[in-house]
């Protein structure tokens, strides 16, 4: 076991990425010399050479779309996307070219393109910088949608994803990229809860708390100071957006009897509603209260002086799980 | 536009002549840099193929006014641009068409019935793209060069660009290249410019091919464009050149020289094909509400085919019972179209499931499950 960041987690799974496949490549702005904006490709370039770790032009839908043609010709590309708010400028390469390839092919073509996005607010940045776009992936049939939340999680969860025959939209909590934990990086993925699974992080018996991404230890947190309050809260960290682990989310709701999803990207038609539609179908004679969704507003991304007020923090997830009490 | 008498003007504008090698009146005349020693046999072919294409187009559009096809996109007038540089491909090489590349499928040996499944709408395309080097149909205006321009650096990272100081296994390799088909249209679009921008500083061994067709479905060229298309690459830094589109000599020659630059490492080339597109954009469309009727009788004069047989007739090339044979086969081949279009199956309602993931999730095995359970509630099975 070793101490690491998300970050270098996340920078040590890519290594062993490239070390197991020599089809693996990263591309994207500023990955070579630079190692990324947030120093997760750091010193790959040095290690891979420029032809395995490619400092594209500034183009995000040349980034996917030429990491497309080079899935055709049998390589396994990871595009790196600089910033959430930088992705739809390749919304058609993703959407109507990647996510459907196989579909359009009839079997006879795969596309094992992995989209790293960096994403989540918290860090007081400008506008586009701090946006939570999954829902527009785990709406679009054909693409994987994935969000690492320890460096665990992201050291083996990165190499899931390249190894994947499917496109794989990896999110990263930008805000948690200086969170450490311990990583196992000396055996392989092997032993690892496949990445389409949800884990219990924490386990409690009066009402089940879903996260994922940035929020899960937002989530955490706040499990533990409930326990002042004598609340058992269940915390799961979904890890899968697309497809949904909904067995583990159904196991632990009938469990409990009550639901609670967190999210930074807005409540409205956001991840949490399928996931309440869901539970609600699945669970309903076990439920003991509506599922309730505590995440964005139905606004752009405020000013980062605002930011605190939108994204949903330990007392706002907690009003939410008292307000499960009060039906 | 003017129409001018004489070999080499036909349809370029003053700024520039295009490489031609074949008149429309089917005059055979040379050009220095693209010497074409191609036999009788071979323009023979090249009829041939012309014909058989157009032929197939004819069909399909008559299909879709029959209600058998759902829309067709016609290629009239483009069939020198698709076979002249079709036929100028290595098997090794990848091609990237759009929804009109009729006449280059037809070179790579797709079978036309296959075309149709897209436009009958059995199927979003129906080959394995890699068993015939041309990869599906692209809708979206211009998307295709970027996978195109992807597919080339891979390539280049497979160490299969011929020339290659680097690559000791370039004496006995050819090298391989990619071509990107795009229109006049598309080269507005900002994956077609990113696609400039990529191919070009990885020097990549592309060739960017755009049928400059002069109409964007009721667009006309000066809505895209105030310089002549082939000289945008000079921007990105790569050379371009304007061929006569309706020539398919010109088409394969420049193509040839052009896919031979990149396959040994030269990097990208844009050529744009000169053309017409005689037809409506699709069979949903109606020109009359845009262009005049004098236009395209103007083009009608620089027809691809014409050019060829009145070549191959004045130089005895060809015998009537040639022509006779091509006319046969290809009526031989309509009806063959014709039937398989007619007797194309629909697809089984739950091969809505398949081919989503590379294995079904939980969810799609549940709304699959659902759907069959759904369906079998009919006494009839609902057709299943």
């Amino acid at each position: 076991m070793t101490t690491l960041t998300l970050s270098r987690a996340l920078n040590e799974g890519l290594r062993k990425a490239l070390e197991n496949d020599p089809k693996v490549l990263i591309m994207g702005e500023d990955v070579g010399k630079l190692g990324g904006v947030f120093r997760v490709t750091d010193g790959l370039q040095k290690d891979f050479g420029e032809a395995r770790v490619i400092d594209t032009p500034l183009a995000e839908s040349g980034i996917v779309g030429t990491a497309i043609g080079l899935a055709l010709r049998g390589y396994r590309p990871v595009c790196e996307i600089q910033f959430d708010g930088f992705v739809y400028p390749a919304a058609d390469q993703i959407i109507s070219q990647l996510a459907k390839m196989r579909y359009r092919s009839r079997g006879h073509v795969s596309l094992p393109v992995v989209i790293r996005i960096p994403c989540g607010g918290g860090i007081g940045a400008v506008e586009h910088h701090s946006e939570s776009p999954e829902a527009i992936f785990a709406h679009t049939a054909g693409l994987r949608v994935v969000a690492c939340a320890d460096p665990a999680d992201a050291f083996a969860m990165i190499q899931q994803s390249i190894s994947s025959d499917d496109p794989v939209i990896f999110f990263e909590p930008k805000r948690r990229y200086w969170d450490k934990g311990e990583v196992d990086t000396a055996s392989g993925v092997a032993n690892a809860l496949p990445f389409d699974r949800a884990k219990t992080v924490l386990e409690g018996t009066d009402v089940t708390l879903l996260g994922y991404g940035p929020l899960v230890r937002t989530c955490a947190e706040s499990a533990i100071a409930a326990r002042e309050d004598g609340r058992s809260i269940e915390v799961i960290d979904l890890r899968s957006l697309s497809p949904l682990d909904e067995d583990a989310i159904c196991a632990s709701v009938r469990k409990t009897g009550r639901c609670v999803v967190a999210h930074e990207a807005p409540v409205y038609a956001g991840l949490g509603a399928e996931i309440a539609a869901r539970v609600t179908e699945r669970c309903f004679y076990h439920l003991e209260a509506p599922v309730l969704r505590v995440g964005g507003f139905a606004t752009p991304y405020p000013p980062s002086r605002l930011e605190d007020h939108y994204l949903p923090d330990l007392d706002r997830i907690l009003d939410a799980v008292d307000r499960t009490f009060g039906f | 536009m003017t129409v001018e008498s004489g070999a080499a003007t036909t349809a370029a504008p003053p700024d520039q002549t295009f490489v031609q090698l074949l008149t429309p009146e089917g005059e055979r005349i040379d050009h220095p840099d693209y010497p074409l020693d191609l036999s009788a046999t071979e323009i023979r072919d090249l009829y041939r193929d012309l014909v058989l294409v157009r032929r197939i187009d004819t069909e399909a559009i008559s299909l879709q006014r029959q209600g058998e096809l759902g829309i067709w996109a016609s290629l009239l007038g483009q069939e020198a641009a698709q076979i002249g540089s079709g036929r100028a491909l290595s098997p090794n090489d990848m091609v990237f068409p759009t929804y009109r590349e009729h006449g280059v499928a037809w070179c790579r040996g797709i079978d036309p019935v296959k075309l149709l499944e897209l436009y009958r709408g059995v199927s979003h395309g129906g080959w394995a793209p890699e068993e015939h080097k041309f990869h599906l149909y692209t809708i979206v205006i211009g998307s295709q060069t970027l996978h195109a321009t992807g597919y080339a650096m891979g390539i280049q990272r497979d160490g299969a660009v011929g020339g290659d100081p680097d690559n000791p296994k370039t004496p006995e390799r050819p090298g391989e290249a990619v071509i990107a088909y795009f229109g006049d249209g598309a080269i507005s679009q900002g994956d077609v410019n990113e696609a400039f921008v990529f191919a070009s500083v990885f020097n990549a061994p592309i060739v960017f091919f755009c049928q400059n067709n002069q109409w964007a479905i009721s667009e006309p060229l000066e809505k895209q464009s105030r310089i002549p298309l082939y000289q945008r690459a000079r921007g990105f830094g790569f050379p371009g050149l304007r061929v006569d589109g309706n020539d398919v000599l010109a088409c394969y020659a420049v193509t040839r020289k052009a896919m031979q630059a990149a396959r040994e490492g030269q990097g990208p080339t844009l050529i744009e094909a000169f053309t017409y597109r005689m037809g409506a954009h699709t069979t949903t469309d109606d020109p009359t509400r845009y262009r005049l009727a004098s236009e395209l009788e103007m083009w009608k004069l620089k027809d691809p085919i014409e050019r060829v047989r009145a070549y191959l007739v004045r130089t005895g090339l060809a015998e009537p019972a040639f022509f006779a044979d091509v006319d046969a086969e290809a009526k031989q081949v309509g009806a063959r179209v014709r039937e398989a279009c007619r007797t194309m199956p629909d697809p089984p309602p739950l091969a809505i499931f398949d081919n989503v993931y590379a294995e079904p999730t939980a969810i799609l095995r549940a709304e699959r499950e659902q759907y069959a359970a759904y369906l079998d509630s009919f006494e009839t099975g609902a057709g299943r």
